[in-house]
């Protein structure tokens, strides 16, 4: 699967998910998001860089506590929760705020 | 954004849909790629003359496992398990009749190997292998979980699971796997878990957990990783280091072993207790993935495996380790290998070595769902019924508040969750949904009578599933739970007495 944006082709698995991680930029991500009807606020960005730059180091995107207990020193405490990202991202914060950062989908158990 | 998908409203009544053909035909899995069937010793991509490779295949699992040819020929189309699949339950759909799906590989088995078959199949409900068969195959044995809960109600005790199995591992033989298991597989077998977590973010995972941990509580709790000497090796399902509410369990096995004064500690190299070699039905894969867990432990010299709560791979662990990769005769033998962390922890707290504060957990009111496998393919402890009394022994022993569900639904009656046997993935979700409609009514009937806000269990495919699919029915995702984080919240840190 593909899409086209802007003139170029961005490959996908199945799932939307893009196969060449270095063709994110955040014009891609907006793209993404609208596709998944997520509007894009200063908050939702934040969760997206965090887990690009979790992502450069570790190859994988982080557990969902280090992921909620980073929101929650960057927003504010009582946004490091599971439920504050699931209001972000409905579809799941692994999943759906996983496929607009421009990560692999997670496998296994999740 | 997924479409939303439709659910029955929730009654507290599990009834039988009426039938409607070919309802959900067009659910299929997405087809594994050549890379992912290849890194398993699979044909990259459907061969050339498959039909006859397929039947010979066939022929040598019916060779290989006498049970597999008795359950193709003792089938007497009765009908008790009929209503009994969760799927069917769900969706309406025949072919999710247990008799029915196992109807698609008899037909082909009659066709190839039975004389009535060979000689006048029209007369014999025989059929040839086709291209349609393989499609109906991929689809419907894609709609099994293989949870065995049509064994329970039939009179043979045709076990489904088995035929799925075999019908998957034969598909693969001829190159036509499926993604997510394949892939996870494929992971496994790389680098140590179904997630593909390296060694340096597992690392950060479980230091984490320590920071977490003692900022919480202010008592430094270890979290150990490849820790030589250790005597306890402790295999949990990645998703413990991932997922909500697996690592809030995963996070109380750490509490229970701090508080037992026991060493332990997790291996990278062999990070998953998760098999799907048995969800494809491939026996050298499940081993494979099972001998990581064997090198594991010799090369950190523990004296005993313990394993996190993960439903199929229990069964794998206690019903077929020892045939895949025992003896274990190198571990303490004081010890059952494996030894599940519910009879562990519970042991512990009859023994009086950890102490609890049970009104930690008076905010909630508990049920327990058995997940499939531990419930139908296994034992726990040393007494019948073990898997279904320990889990619940522990609970009671952390929590105030315990109700049952129906008991249709519990025990060796439980359903499934709606996502086992390798079809947790997400273009399976409104089968995933419609499947969990039984134990949604179940756990909606004691939400409404008893006040149940929280559902514990021991799997993680579950725990996924559930998070997942129960807002579809308008049951919030934070009743889901781990049995270990009901002890975890119970635990007084501290009060360490050693065993």
């Amino acid at each position: 699967m593909s899409f086209e944006l802007n003139g170029a082709t961005y490959e996908t698995d199945e799932d939307g998910y893009l196969l060449n991680l270095d063709q994110w930029s955040k014009e891609v991500a907006d793209y993404l998001a609208a596709e998944e009807d997520v509007e894009m606020t200063e908050a939702h960005w934040e969760v997206i860089n965090f887990l690009r730059e979790y992502y450069e180091e570790y190859k994988i995107a982080p557990m969902i506590r280090i992921l909620t207990k980073a929101i929650g020193k960057k927003l504010g405490k009582e946004k490091g929760n599971t439920k504050y990202l699931y209001e972000l991202y409905p579809g799941g914060p692994a999943k759906q705020a996983c496929k607009i950062a421009g990560l692999p989908k997670p496998t296994g158990c999740v | 954004m997924a479409k939303k998908i439709e659910t029955d409203e929730l009654t507290g009544e599990i009834v039988t849909p009426n039938i409607e053909p070919g309802a959900t035909a067009h659910y299929k899995p997405n087809l594994a790629a050549q890379e992912h069937n290849e890194s398993l010793g699979f044909p990259g991509s459907k061969i050339e003359g498959w039909e006859e490779k397929a039947i010979g295949r066939m022929g040598e699992l019916l060779s290989k496992y006498r049970s597999l040819k008795v359950y193709m020929d003792t089938c007497v189309r009765c009908g008790s398990c009929a209503d009994k699949c969760h799927y069917f339950l769900g969706t309406g759909d025949p072919n999710n009749m247990p008799v029915a799906r196992q109807e698609l590989m008899r037909k082909v088995y009659r066709r190839y190997f039975t004389p009535g078959g060979k000689l006048l199949p029209g007369l014999s409900g025989a059929e040839d292998m086709t291209g349609k068969m393989l499609d109906e195959w991929f689809s419907y044995f894609h709609q099994c979980s293989q949870c065995r809960r049509c064994s329970v109600y039939c009179p043979f005790g045709i076990d489904t699971a088995e035929v799925s199995m075999a019908a998957r591992d034969i598909m693969n033989s001829v190159g036509v796997g499926q993604k997510y298991c394949n892939e996870v597989l494929g992971k496994v077998l790389d680098v140590g878990n179904n997630l593909g977590m390296e060694k340096p973010a597992l690392a950060n995972t479980l230091e984490f957990l320590e920071e977490d941990v003692e900022e919480e509580s202010g008592v430094a709790v270890r979290y150990p990783l490849d820790e030589v000497g250790a005597e306890v090796l402790l295999i949990a399902p990645s998703a413990d280091f991932f997922s909500s509410p697996h690592i809030e369990g995963f996070t109380g096995y750490g509490k229970v072993f701090h508080e037992a004064g026991v060493s332990w500690t997790v291996s990278s190299y062999a990070s998953e207790f998760a098999n799907f070699g048995m969800f494809v039905g491939n026996f050298e894969t499940m081993r494979k993935v099972a001998q990581r867990i064997v090198d594991a432990a010799r090369e950190l010299k523990v004296k005993r495996i313990i394993v996190g709560e993960c439903g199929h791979a229990w069964r794998v662990g206690y019903s077929f380790w020892n045939t895949l990769t025992g003896p274990f005769d190198f571990l303490d033998p004081k010890h059952r290998t494996p030894t599940h962390i519910c009879e562990f922890t519970l042991d512990l707290i009859k023994r009086g070595v950890i102490r609890l504060d049970k009104s930690a957990n008076d905010d909630l009111n508990v049920t327990f769902h058995d997940s499939c496998n531990v419930a139908r393919g296994s034992r726990m402890g040393d007494k019948p019924g073990g898997q279904f009394d320990i889990p619940r022994e522990l609970i009671r022993s952390v929590c105030n508040n315990f109700v049952e569900m129906d008991q249709d639904t519990i025990r060796e009656f439980t359903y499934c969750c709606g996502g086992g046997g390798g079809l947790l993935t997400d273009e399976l979700m409104e089968l995933r949904v419609k499947g969990a409609m039984p134990r949604a009514q179940a756990l909606h009937e004691v939400m409404e009578r008893n006040g149940v806000n929280t559902m514990a269990m021991i799997c993680a495919i579950c725990k996924a599933q559930f998070t997942k699919v129960l807002p579809s029915y308008g049951i919030g995702m934070d009743v889901v739970a781990s049995v270990h984080q009901l002890v975890s919240n119970a635990i007084i840190l501290g009060g360490n007495r050693g065993v």
